[in-house]
């Protein structure tokens, strides 16, 4: 199962190596892991997406919030909850294929933040499976280059993870 | 007034009453060192390898309630206490270890003796810091023996550049620390501990099994008294050996791999099982699918949240202080008008004491050659059960764990968790700095003790007169009967040649030095050396190299399906 882990954490060096080598050195799945700090500058905020047995998943949250620099962590898919990711894309855009990229791009709601006269940077955020569909509808020859930004997670309504 | 890091350093470490300090000098922690010298409140023992000064301060740790303190320098005194510091981890004991680092201006620049120590030690340390700024090393220090001796103890680094320890600041070390990111659990679940209580009072077949967190948790006196109250069985693990008087009828000895028969088929018969502080380890309950196929109610009291439910499905887990728990449970039971029920457990015992009469320690013993298991026995009788025993790791390590009952807690010092070969002699140093007067033996092996038998040198010079008992059979003992059980009797360099005469090398260290060949001289020999008081006395004991410990329940294997002797094979 696939779940999506947010978590507050002590923003001081080597806090992010707590949580990606605790992942590592108990064999847990990171499929995609995002930080920055949080308003308040002293602490940072990550979201993990993972997968694993119900089982496995207690023991992650267990083992994160053992780490002594960690302050809350809270699985957000255990209930509703927002994901969204950033994709910024660079496609190959010349002849016919601009109008069609273009109106591709419209369709999935993104934005063109650069052009040349040959390519096109695509910005798009939405859910994983959006942004798939979105590199999806593209021609896949025409991608020059992908970056996405793994997902962050909030919880929908008055839930709060805050200190 | 303005102090230098490195004086603030010692003025922290004689605030938290540090009375001993492990250590070795180096390049990084000269100022540290420096001011160590100017005073008298600490004494620094200088061990002969930092892995050493690790163990030791683990020792001493283990041996009280205080936590242990290693310094080391950098890079190459860093690396070598890795060992030290993954050994106090796997077993929750609480040190703190103090290294140096190059200066901050050349970190990153693959300076002399420089390695990233922080890095290096973050999987085996509770928690671990760089220190930046000479500001922060008070309140560091502080968070480090609060971290180390809190919750699930654990050991704790401090890393400090070499220019820290000149920069100079005002002195305030903090009263207390409060730290918004950590909060161990004290208290345990009302409700939950109520439902364990009911639980424990309508058990047809009950049983305890109590851990290392029974014995660091401080908690022997409430186990045995909740034991003694319920007339309940109990086992305790390796690490929990003295967490319940050995010689009491209730008790069933150790579980597991090497545990006895009578534990293992209670351990896996019951019908409630209480754990205490204990983490059902691969070695404990075997294969956890042949545990989990007889049914049975399991209560966990842990420290540690993430220990419950980690390798077996708990019914009532109580996270909190084991020893605040235990209270509350027998103020529980004491309030209750309701008991087991007698008849049951009556023929619960029935079925125990059959088990019990298989005498599975039994072991043949006539002739001229020694017996390992005779000298571990012999080692009880002679130190009435009162000596602090260290070990190290393999065969001797479970004779000594089968044959010396503890009574007391806090007595029996090995590495049950990591495993490591050559702990034996740096923790009876660390045991013996810690209880100057009383008996301490190190049981070991030919193989272990060369593993840090340099500090035969420490030992001379701080006259520590510990008894090492080598139960020397010419084989790395568990490694030779894995081989002859599993690998066709294939012994892959299992056999040590050329091995050292040990009593002359005793003596060359200064030491007294003791050869037994014959089982008649085993008394004689462990009483001289007890008689003498202020020596260290190697005695090297020529085993019978075949010897096997049993029961042995294979790796893989149920905790029922044991081998029980060598007709077993």
């Amino acid at each position: 199962m696939r779940h999506v882990i947010s978590l507050l954490i002590e923003n001081e060096s080597g806090a992010l190596s707590r949580v990606s080598g605790l992942f590592s050195a108990r064999g847990y799945n990171i499929e995609s892991l995002t930080v920055a700090p949080t308003e308040d500058p002293s602490l940072s905020r990550m979201t993990i997406v993972t997968t694993g047995s119900d089982e496995i998943v207690e023991q992650i949250t267990k083992q994160l919030n053992k780490l002594v620099d960690v302050v809350k962590v809270v699985d957000i898919s255990e209930s509703a909850h927002i994901e969204r990711e950033l994709l910024l894309v660079k496609v190959r855009a010349t002849g016919k294929d601009r109008e069609e990229i273009k109106r591709t791009s419209d369709i999935f709601r993104g934005h063109i933040i650069d052009v040349t006269d040959a390519s096109y940077v695509i910005e798009l955020t939405g859910t994983q499976n959006k942004l798939d569909s979105f590199l999806g509808a593209l021609d896949a020859s025409l991608i020059l280059e992908t970056v996405r930004s793994g997902i962050c997670g909030i919880g929908r309504g008055d839930r709060v993870l805050k200190v | 007034m303005m102090l230098s890091g490195a004086e603030i350093v010692v003025r922290c470490l004689q605030e938290e009453k540090v009375e001993y300090v492990f250590g070795y000098p180096g390049g990084a922690v000269l100022f540290l060192y420096d001011e160590l010298f100017k005073q008298d409140q600490i004494r620094h023992v200088l061990v002969r390898h930092e892995q050493a000064a690790v163990h030791a301060a683990d020792g001493y740790a283990r041996s009280t309630e205080k936590v242990g303190v290693a310094l080391v320098t950098s890079g190459p005194g860093a690396t070598n206490a890795v060992t030290g510091i993954a050994t106090a981890y796997c077993d929750s004991i609480p040190v703190v270890i103090i290294s140096g680092q190059v200066p901050t201006a050349a970190i990153g620049q693959d300076a002399f003796q420089e390695v990233d120590t922080v890095g290096i030690t973050r999987p085996c340390v509770k928690h671990n810091f760089l220190v930046k700024r000479v500001e922060d090393i008070a309140p560091t220090i502080k968070k480090a023996f609060y971290l180390a001796a809190s919750g699930r103890p654990g050991p704790v680094l401090v890393d400090i550049p070499k220019d820290i320890t000149v920069a100079k600041c005002e002195f305030d070390y903090p009263k207390s620390i409060s730290m918004r990111s950590y909060s161990p659990v004290s208290k345990g679940h009302q409700g939950q501990i109520k439902k364990a209580v009911q639980l424990l009072m309508e058990a047809k077949r009950p049983m305890i099994y109590a851990g290392g967190g029974a014995v660091l948790g401080n908690a022997a006196e409430q186990l045995t008294k909740l034991t003694k109250l319920l007339g309940f069985p109990i086992t305790t693990t390796l690490m929990g050996l003295g967490g319940y008087p050995a010689s009491d009828r209730q008790y069933l000895g150790m579980p597991g791999m090497h545990g006895t028969f009578e534990a293992n088929m209670s351990m896996h018969f019951c019908d409630v099982l209480l754990a205490v502080g204990s983490r059902f380890d691969d070695r404990v309950i075997g294969n956890p699918a042949h545990f989990a196929e007889e049914p049975r109610k399991i209560i966990h009291i842990d420290i540690d949240p993430s220990s419950i439910s980690k390798r077996v499905k708990v019914d009532v887990p109580i996270v909190g202080n084991i020893i605040d728990v235990l209270d509350e449970m027998i103020r529980a039971v004491e309030a209750s008008t309701r008991r087991p029920e007698e008849d049951t457990l009556a023929t619960w015992w029935k079925q125990v004491e059959e088990w019990r009469r298989r005498d599975c320690l039994k072991f043949k013993h006539d002739g001229e050659i020694i017996k390992p298991q005779f000298v571990v026995q012999k080692l009880w009788e002679v130190t009435n059960g009162d000596a602090f025993v260290t070990s190290d790791v393999g065969q001797h390590q479970m004779w000594a764990a089968q044959y010396y009952r503890f009574d007391k807690p806090r007595r029996w010092l090995n590495s049950g968790g990591l495993g490591t070969m050559g702990v034996g002699l740096p923790y009876a140093m660390g045991a013996q700095f810690a209880h100057p007067g009383s008996p301490v033996a190190c049981v070991t092996g030919e193989a272990s003790i060369q593993m840090c038998i340099q500090e035969l040198s420490t030992c001379k010079q701080f006259r520590l007169p510990i008894k090492i008992v080598n139960l020397n059979n010419r084989y790395l003992g568990m490694v030779r009967q894995w081989q002859q059980i599993f690998h066709g009797g294939r012994y892959s360099e299992s056999y040590m040649d050329s091995l050292p005469d040990f009593a002359k090398l005793a003596e060359a260290y200064g030491h007294v030095g003791l050869r037994i060949d014959k089982a008649g001289d085993v008394e004689g020999a462990l009483r001289e050396a007890f008689q003498r008081k202020n020596d260290l006395v190697f005695l090297d004991f020529q085993v019978d190299p075949t010897e096997n410990v049993y029961p042995m329940v294979q790796g893989g294997k149920g905790l029922t399906e044991m081998i029980l002797s060598a007709e077993d094979l």
